[in-house]
């Protein structure tokens, strides 16, 4: 029977299945940040029991670590340091791989994976957070699950599964100039809803995915979690293992041939079913940003506030009270929206490729926002970001260069904003409260991040691209 | 883990749709290192003001609803996060069962890790139970986990589909790795027939 990409991962992990259907599925890389596992590890030293496989176990902090220079003297805000500290009694007791705070290789989870060669193609991944999507981006079953799951994760190496039915999101022809892999991954949940992929694992396909880079593709399998899917993939193609090759824990010599051999079997046979197909022409997705509270809430930078009146059932209480809470009134331009306020960086834009992508905008400007603030994803995003001179730019344009983690996406860490400012962020998440209580965030790609905080308001990349050239 | 066989109680209204994991529990609250506690803290930018104050118009802050058991909640229920510091909150607040058109796959699979029922029903008839939870303390909705079955206020009586496993493991109050350990020998096999096909893992 024919199959696709996600239904070869899955047989090739199934440990057992009941009749039902529950199946025990084997891990094969499981990420552990120190929010969502001190009760997994808690729950196992009270039942005695061990971590199963350590080795394929990798623990890195990344929410609650401080971003600014001086953490080095440890953090100051004494639940942080707690959760933190608890991470690393965990990871030393059990003897799991561990990059700790001052490591250069310290970073967001799904950064330092892909970064240090854990994450490869045709793997199931796991980690006790929801991006966990992000690895998909190398054809691996990657998904998030809760901290009673990371504890089974621990203890047995599976994880109690009922298959997903299979969608296929196709991105036909190439993009535009000024439009990202952030503007396509938003753009599907503008079509699909937050609700949309519930129930299914997605594969993106198409030529506009093709071309994207390994960091383009984690970008859009990052947001498969905001669209509902399970886990979002891509199969792997020469771009994936280029980028793999030569990582710390890729493989090498004989078994980097078979790996590979075994990899270039890893796509959706032509006949495969689908039970359920999305299709959009690259040309019709524009620069877009988000005016709402909810990841769906989306739109062409050139658009207006939409009228809540214009959207059917629930929603149109919903996108009443998203207004409310974001201070915009319908029909105003997208383009009048002052922003206080910008962040770059997260799992989804806090890669290389982004800082490049901000920088070059920003390059011999100044910016007119109050705050701006780049969060490289990983120490070792950082350096290379300073061996390539983006940082020094960052800085001159008035930005704040920060150490690695998730910072101001979730606003765990002092980076918070205060009620009712307004932050141009390149995260995955505007719910109310996310960046700060009272906080407003307005979604959106790296290079619009750059031209919203020059201008000052919501800007179309694509007129400040005319003016560069 | 508690069992959950049946429930009668108070069902507290949430008509919005897309009710987040950030707003079931904000972030700050994520940094504790145990399970308990939570449930002060339930909807915490919604239920209380900048100064801790109660905001009175809040659902689960008037009288009514304080012992509610149960909510009735619009689509897409939980979305969002994987932090089970929501189901966490929830339970740590009194609430056991959820009814709703849909939810975020991950925080569903969450709640039943903590003896909670998330019961999934069409539209309509989520509706008539929202009604019914807007009467407060006088409509009382029932559920049966056994049987499958919600009864609203007026006897009305609702069928709903869940996995087999997932309500076998509620019924008994099982726990997930106990099960799971029992067919050890199954992943050692699994381990190292996969540890030869690609050793590269
Ligand atoms: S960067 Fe944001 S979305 Fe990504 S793991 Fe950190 S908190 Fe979560």
């Amino acid at each position: 029977m024919p199959k696709t990409l996600y239904d070869k991962i899955w047989d090739a992990h199934l440990v057992h299945e009941d009749a039902d259907g529950t199946a025990l599925l084997y891990i094969d890389r499981h990420l552990v940040h120190e929010v969502t596992s001190p009760q997994a590890f808690e729950g196992l030293r009270m039942a005695g029991r061990k971590v199963r496989a350590p080795d394929k176990t990798i623990a890195v902090p990344d929410h609650n670590v401080p971003t600014t220079p001086d953490r080095e003297n440890g953090i100051e805000n004494e639940e942080s340091r707690i959760q933190v500290d608890a991470l690393d009694r965990n990871a030393r007791e059990f003897g799991v791989n561990y990059y700790p705070v001052n490591d250069i290789r310290q970073g967001i989870v799904h950064i330092v994976g892909p970064e240090q060669g854990w994450t490869l193609p045709g793997m199931t991944v796991v980690c006790g957070d929801s991006h966990t999507a992000t690895h998909g981006a190398f054809g691996a079953l990657a998904h998030g699950i809760g901290t009673s799951e990371v504890e089974h994760v621990l203890a047995t190496q599976t994880l109690i599964q009922k298959k997903s039915k299979n969608m296929k999101v196709e991105i036909t022809g190439s993009l535009l100039p000024g439009v990202t892999a952030k503007d396509i991954t938003l753009s599907v949940i503008g079509a699909t809803g937050t609700a949309g992929g519930t129930g299914y694992v997605i594969e993106y396909c198409g030529q506009a995915i093709e071309e994207l880079s390994m960091e383009g593709r984690m970008t859009v399998c990052n947001m498969a979690i905001e669209g509902g899917a399970r886990a979002g993939l891509i199969a792997p193609d020469e771009k994936t293992f280029a980028y793999v090759k030569g990582r710390p824990h890729a493989p090498k010599g004989a078994q980097w041939d078979a790996a590979l051999a075994w990899w270039k079997t890893l796509k959706s046979d032509p006949d495969a079913h689908w039970d359920k197909v999305v299709t959009l022409r690259a040309e019709d997705i524009a620069p877009v940003v988000t005016w709402g509270t909810s990841p769906e809430d989306v739109l062409p930078i050139t658009e207006v506030v939409p009228d809540p009146q214009s959207f059917a059932g629930g929603k149109v209480d919903a996108a009443r009270r998203a207004l409310d809470y974001m201070g915009l009134k319908p029909g105003q331009k997208l383009t009048d929206i002052e922003i206080d306020t910008v962040f770059i960086g997260s799992c989804t834009n806090g890669r290389i490729e982004d800082l490049r992508a901000a920088a070059e905008i920003l390059k011999g400007r100044k910016i007119k926002v109050k705050r701006a603030m780049v969060v490289p994803g990983s120490g070792l995003v950082r350096a290379q970001a300073e061996e390539e001179g983006l940082a020094q730019i960052f800085i001159d344009a008035g930005f704040e260069w920060r150490l690695a983690g998730c910072s101001m996406c979730l606003a765990m860490n002092p980076d918070q904003l205060s009620p009712g400012e307004r932050c141009a962020a390149t995260s995955n998440r505007n719910f109310e409260g996310r960046q700060g209580r009272g906080g407003r965030t307005h979604l959106m790609s790296p290079a619009m991040a750059a031209a919203a905080a020059i201008t000052g308001r919501l800007t179309d990349i694509r007129d400040m691209m005319a003016t560069i050239a | 883990m508690e069992k959950f066989t049946t429930l009668t109680g108070v069902a507290a209204p949430m008509p919005l749709v897309n009710i987040d994991t950030d707003m079931i529990i904000p972030k700050q609250f994520l940094k504790t290192i145990q399970r308990s506690g939570l449930g002060k803290n339930l909807f915490d930018e919604m239920r209380y003001d900048d100064q801790g104050n109660e905001i009175p118009d809040f659902v689960l802050n008037q009288p009514a609803y304080r012992n509610a058991q149960i909510l009735i909640a619009g689509d897409n229920f939980g979305c969002g996060s994987s932090r089970e510091h929501a189901p966490w909150a929830l339970a740590d607040f009194g609430i056991k069962a959820i009814i709703s058109t849909s939810y975020a796959d991950i925080f569903y699979n969450n709640c039943f890790k903590n003896g909670m029922l998330p019961i999934i029903l069409p539209q309509e008839q989520v509706d008539i139970l929202m009604e019914d939870a807007r009467k407060g303390e006088n409509a009382r909705i029932s559920i049966d986990l056994e049987s499958q079955t919600v009864t609203s206020a007026d006897g009305q009586v609702f069928s709903f589909e869940l996995d087999t496993f997932k309500k076998h493991c509620l019924l008994n109050g099982l726990d997930d790795i106990g099960l799971t350990l029992e067919k050890v020998t199954k992943i050692d096999t699994f381990e190292e027939q996969a540890g030869q096909a690609r050793p590269w893992v």
